[in-house]
């Protein structure tokens, strides 16, 4: 075999196991909202019993660990640009989610807001935090 | 960083998905590189100069920042 057909071969399946990568965590992702979703609705509208509860959330638990080890393996599989775009863009979500989930608490301590601080709210604002720094680090690297 | 990654690619011919499957990094990269928006890693450059047959110092300019 030449080692130009070797490359092309081996590059091949470097963009397709990425794409596998991504196909698998979009999978995973799905899962862990639907298990989420199944917790919090399951125990107010499908059943009565604590055990049933503990289940759905151990279920939860480890798919949300498959989820995790999924991001890990898609980041993983990226080239180095790829990569470089998702450790900024984790890096400006992690940043922000502490020093606005902070300010956000603070704002519910001292009662300038009369809602209560929920954590669904800070992941939302994380989602969308990442989604956007994802966005225009690649449109910076284009 | 500078490079003369484009010029070398039209003398041989080659489209920027062309160069990226040879190099084994994504179209969008190679792309990045050549607009020096993007300093490759060792590896990739080591890639690069087999491609074209040259050396690295061939291929980037090295410009001070200061």
């Amino acid at each position: 075999m030449s080692s130009e057909l070797y490359i092309n071969q081996k590059s091949n399946s470097m963009n397709s196991k990425f794409i596998a990568s991504r196909n698998r965590l979009a999978k995973w992702s799905l899962a862990w909202v639907f298990t989420t979703a199944l917790v919090t609705f399951g125990s107010q509208f499908l059943w009565d019993s604590q055990i049933i509860t503990v289940l759905s959330i151990s279920i939860s638990l480890a798919v949300g660990v498959g989820m995790v080890l999924a991001n890990r393996k898609f980041v993983n599989d990226g080239d180095e640009l790829q990569r470089k775009i998702q450790l900024e863009s984790m890096a400006l979500t992690l940043g922000l989610a502490v020093v606005v989930g902070i300010a956000y608490s603070q704002l519910d301590t001292t009662n300038l807001i009369k809602a209560d601080a929920e954590i669904s709210v800070l992941i939302l604002f994380m989602g969308i935090t990442y989604i956007f720094c994802v966005f225009f680090n690649s449109r910076r690297y284009s | 960083m500078k490079n003369n990654i484009k010029t070398l690619r039209a003398a041989f011919q080659l489209t920027q998905s062309d160069l990226a499957e040879k190099i084994e990094v994504s179209r969008q990269t190679v792309n990045a590189i050549e607009k020096g928006k993007f300093d490759p890693s060792l590896p990739t450059a080591f890639r690069l100069a087999a491609v074209f047959n040259c050396s690295i110092e061939e291929l980037f300019i090295y410009e001070s920042e200061e």
